[in-house]
């Protein structure tokens, strides 16, 4: 087991006008595979280099197990880091790059081989070991550094941006990677990365931060069904935000009144947003809607492939909406129609 | 066309190295040969004469390998003067890159206030020509006593020496990443054999550049070991200025190749890290 559990990290650098790190407190459970997501520079990268004990943090606790890690040095903590640019030692060849942990903890020459072609063939390259880091594709190094961080068996291993600097049809085969080794070897993970549609992919759970502040700690399904402030909502795409006001508990917003039946709904302060995903929204030239309709203006239509965006401007509100291009009724510019707003998919946010 | 352009450039090039040698060689006939004067071409007689008035090459008749070490036990000036210049040169190489390690890694890889001036006051002995410093220094060193001593030279030597091992290492740094150290601290291993498996062999190249320059300029160094060796010590320098005053070309051409052949040596092990490239292969290279 290897439960990781961040308490209220604090860390700020001089010079910078707001603390890197900002009271963070997180729980991971043992075997997860969890995401930091936020623009760069939020201080995500910062928290793995204080769980991996690069930096002290200026106040709070990280504990792995129930026992701190900040007292402890470094190559005792158990965690290991694959850093953004892969970072394998340029004098050593592959095996030895791959067996360096091993070698470190005093394991025989015999069995330190031995390992070495089990994880190489772990990660689909058991012909390579006698090369140089230099001779090696960006993949191919990818995998060799992810084959030396898992030989130890870490309790817990930390990969920063670990596809930002692949090419793109090599991302999807790393990312399946990732997710096969991290389930077969249940190692706890945590990555880092700023594009959401990565942490999507990957992840259990995702830590949304900005500024050096947690957002929110959830699943990928909830940041794009209930977002937890409107801040989260763009990061994950959403465009459309209605300004509402409850108004004799009936919700009044700047298109007109809409039906809500979140479960958030007494949580929901007097002026607040809407918002609903692009493809949530539904559109038709007649209306065959019961709740929650409006009539608009077509402005523009953008054929994107598998879906087609068209902006239509409801009184002076521009609502965008993604509707699934198969199957697509006649729909023109300058067309007047109806859009409906599904009362289980639009979703209130205070900020 | 540009076949005969490239065959001019090489035969400038042989050609500057042979201006380069050609006082070398004059040296070398000096050097073994008895009174060659003006206009004699080339000297009517080749002689040791020279090398035994040194003290390096025994008597006629005394050339085994017992009249050789016979000879240089006795300790004469020129064997206690090698000594001297080779230990002293060693000594403040090693202290030099010692010393200079953590401040070329400080400003090679941080950037803070005020960084240009102390590199500038850190090179200013380069600018500054050493007999402006060193009278003061002298009575320092007289009232410290390290005036006469051994290791009075050694410390005053490091004053030239410190700029140049200091540039070289930082020049390093700028193009070396300490990440690979902490990926290393978080792959198990503790800090010393960090520094000996990831953070040597990186810097390696660079240092064996920076060690060359600390030993040939404290190889050379003439004013300062004179001052504050206050005669005691004898290094090579020291020697060749004393028999070059005394008129003998023969001699002096003799002292001065065994002045310049260590360098050669060194020059010639070394030569591969001195090449243009070496800074690419200082560091880990921005890969």
């Amino acid at each position: 087991m290897s439960d990781l559990k961040i308490s209220n990290l604090y860390k700020s650098f001089s010079g910078m006008d707001r603390p890197a790190v900002n009271n963070i407190s997180l729980d991971i459970k043992s075997g997860g595979l969890i995401a930091f997501l936020g623009p760069s520079g939020c201080g995500k990268t910062t928290i793995l280099k204080m769980i991996t004990g690069l930096f002290q943090p200026d106040s709070g606790d990280i504990s792995l197990d129930n026992t701190s890690l900040l007292p402890i040095a470094t190559e005792k903590r158990g965690v290991v880091m694959v850093f953004q640019n892969y970072l394998l030692f340029p004098y050593m060849n592959v095996n030895e790059n791959v067996g360096f942990a091993l070698k470190m903890k005093g394991v025989e020459k015999d069995q330190i081989d031995k390992k070495v072609k089990e994880m190489l063939e772990l990660v689909k390259l058991p012909e390579i070991g006698d090369r140089k880091p230099k001779q090696l594709s960006g993949g191919q190094q990818q995998r060799v550094a992810l084959a030396r961080a898992l030989i130890s068996k870490p309790k817990l291993l930390l990969l920063d941006e670990p596809l930002s600097n692949l090419d793109a049809h090599l991302r999807d085969e790393m990312r399946e990677l990732i997710v096969t080794i991290q389930q077969k070897l249940n190692v706890t993970t945590v990555f880092v990365t700023h594009d959401q549609e990565e942490a999507v992919l990957l992840a259990d759970k995702i830590a949304l931060i900005f500024d050096g502040e947690l957002q929110s700690f959830a699943s990928p399904k909830e940041y794009y069904e209930s977002p937890v402030n409107v801040r989260a909502a763009r990061f994950f795409g959403g465009v459309n935000f209605l300004k509402s006001r409850i108004n004799n508990n009936k919700i009044e917003t700047e298109i007109g009144p809409i039906n809500y039946i979140q479960k958030n709904k007494n949580d929901l302060i007097s002026n607040h947003l809407m918002t609903i995903r692009p493809e949530n929204i539904e559109i038709s030239k007649s209306n065959s809607f019961k709740d929650n309709y409006f009539s608009g203006t077509v402005t523009s239509i953008i054929f994107s492939g598998t879906n087609t965006r068209y902006k239509i401007k409801v009184k002076d509100t521009l609502l965008d909406c993604s509707v699934q291009s198969v199957g697509l009724k006649e729909i023109s510019k300058n067309d007047e129609v109806f859009v409906h707003l599904p009362a289980e998919k639009i979703w209130g946010m205070n900020d | 066309m540009d076949n005969n352009l490239k065959k001019i450039n090489i035969y400038a090039v042989y050609l500057g190295a042979f201006l380069l040698i050609l006082p070398l060689i004059a040296f070398f006939i000096n050097a073994f040969s008895f009174r060659w004067f003006y206009p004699q071409l080339i000297p009517k007689e080749l002689s040791l004469q020279a090398w035994v008035r040194l003290k390096l090459i025994p008597r006629e008749g005394y050339r085994s390998l017992d009249g050789f070490l016979d000879l240089w036990l006795s300790n004469p000036t020129i064997i206690k003067a090698l000594v001297n210049s080779v230990t002293i040169g060693l000594i403040v190489t090693v202290v030099s890159i010692i010393i200079a390690l953590p401040a070329a890694r400080v400003l090679g890889l941080i950037n803070f206030r005020f960084k240009k001036i102390i590199i500038f006051i850190m090179v200013s002995p380069t600018i500054l020509p050493p007999i402006a410093f060193v009278l003061g220094l002298n009575i320092n060193f007289i009232s410290w006593g390290f005036s006469g001593s051994f290791w009075g030279v050694c410390l005053v030597h490091l004053v030239p020496i410190m700029p140049y091992v200091v540039l070289t290492m930082t020049g390093i740094f700028a193009n070396y990443n300490p990440d690979f150290e902490h990926q290393a601290r978080t792959l198990g291993a503790n800090k010393f054999r960090t520094f000996y498996l990831i953070t040597l062999p990186a810097i390696a190249p660079g240092m064996v550049v920076a060690a060359l320059f600390a030993f040939l300029v404290s190889w050379s160094q003439y004013l300062l070991t004179f001052l504050i060796g206050a005669g005691k010590i004898m290094t090579l320098p020291l020697l060749v200025f004393s028999t070059a005053s005394s008129g003998n070309p023969a001699l002096t051409a003799a002292i001065s190749i065994v002045f310049i052949f260590p360098a050669i040596v060194i020059l010639f092990f070394t030569s591969k890290f001195v090449s243009g490239d070496s800074s690419a292969t200082s560091g880990f290279g921005k890969i």
